[in-house]
């Protein structure tokens, strides 16, 4: 079974692994977390999952409503509430503080962020296009140039990147290593970069693919030896 | 001071390098991995430029060999680096030494400076 976190995300820095090689981290604030419900296969959600709770704030600082769900589950007002889908029944309760020790230095995770908002965004900026050039003539500088072919098909084909509205969203990094555990602070550092903003919710949880990388940190041998191959090298010897 | 800064202070070296500055003839004592040996090789020259704060501050040395300039650039905070020696301390104006690349010979020498206050830190 994985394991899941909500955080905050902090500043990229630099460190320094045993082979003396720089590594650069995102610091990410992860929890303490507080169980605020256990939902079961069984009972009358009819799934599997938990909910967690970062940020403990004051009563007066949420609705009503979301402190009545608190006060049901007996756990203190907090300001964030994210749910985690399991397949297995979960063995957590409500109450219970889950911390970064979850996670130990050298596993795989997945970061959830959610963008800044770009509002309106053209294609440079959304898709990353090329553009032209902004002088020596050129009568057209950020547009998409050409969206299709003419009358066959004549039609603009499905999923054309052009411009529109951009950020905001929730998107995932997968397969970042968990360099530095540090329990004393509440704090993981992750390698690589995580999206959204400095200070923005992030959610940490074991990476759900590659299992090859997994393998791969954890040293084991990837590729099974081909038998052919081995008995070919015995005869030589 | 930062929010995270003490997290980061927790990467800095342990043994601080003694204190140089831009135009400081240095020593700079690196650790070499030769097989399971390892040995410690001396890169020697001027540091030209210090970049950046914190854990992923560097500097550049910049030496001659064989006529040809050869510049290093080493993260300050790196545990491949055993030490630095401070040789000779360089008059210099300006926090960028990026003139001397187009000097050569006795151009590239820097007036010494002489201590009018005492390194205290070695």
């Amino acid at each position: 079974m994985g394991h899941f976190i909500l955080g905050r995300k902090g500043r990229m820095i630099q460190v320094f692994n045993e082979a003396g090689q720089a590594v650069p981290v995102t610091i990410v604030e992860a929890g303490p977390c507080t169980v605020t419900q256990v939902k079961s296969a069984k009972g009358p959600d009819g799934y599997n999952a938990i909910q967690l709770a970062l940020d403990p704030v004051k009563e007066k600082s949420i609705s009503k409503p979301e402190l009545g769900h608190f006060k049901k589950n007996g756990v203190a007002a907090h300001r964030v509430i994210r749910e985690w889908r399991l397949e297995a029944e979960p063995s957590q309760k409500a109450g219970e503080v889950i911390n970064c020790t979850v996670f130990k230095a050298g596993d795989l995770v997945d970061a959830i962020g959610w963008l800044k908002g770009r509002g309106t965004a053209g294609v440079m900026k959304r898709h990353g296009f090329g553009g032209r050039p902004a002088s020596h003539g050129h009568m057209c500088h950020r547009r998409p140039g050409s969206i299709g072919m003419h009358s066959d098909p004549g039609r603009v084909f499905k999923g054309k990147k052009m411009a529109g509205h951009y950020g905001t969203t929730r998107q995932t990094t997968k397969n970042l290593e968990v360099v530095v555990v540090d329990e004393e602070n509440n704090l993981l550092l992750v390698k690589g970069a995580i999206p959204g903003p400095t200070g923005g919710l992030v959610c940490v949880q074991t990476a759900k693919t590659g299992v090859k990388k997994v393998k791969k940190a954890q040293g084991l041998d990837l590729k099974k030896k081909n038998p052919q191959k081995a008995s070919a090298a015995k005869g030589k010897k | 001071m930062h929010k995270h800064d003490h997290i980061e202070k927790k990467h800095l070296r342990k043994d601080p390098l003694p204190k140089f500055t831009i135009g400081d003839t240095v020593d700079v004592l690196v650790k070499i991995v030769e097989g399971d040996k390892e040995r410690i090789q001396t890169f020697n020259g001027t540091v030209i430029a210090m970049r950046g704060r914190g854990a992923g501050e560097t500097f550049t040395v910049r030496r001659i060999v064989q006529d040809e300039g050869v510049e290093r650039i080493f993260p300050l905070n790196s545990p491949k680096i055993a030490g630095l020696k401070v040789k000779r301390s360089g008059k210099v104006r300006r926090a960028k030494l990026t003139y001397l690349r187009k000097r050569t010979g006795k151009a590239t020498r820097l007036v010494e400076r002489m201590n009018t206050t005492p390194n205290t830190s070695g």
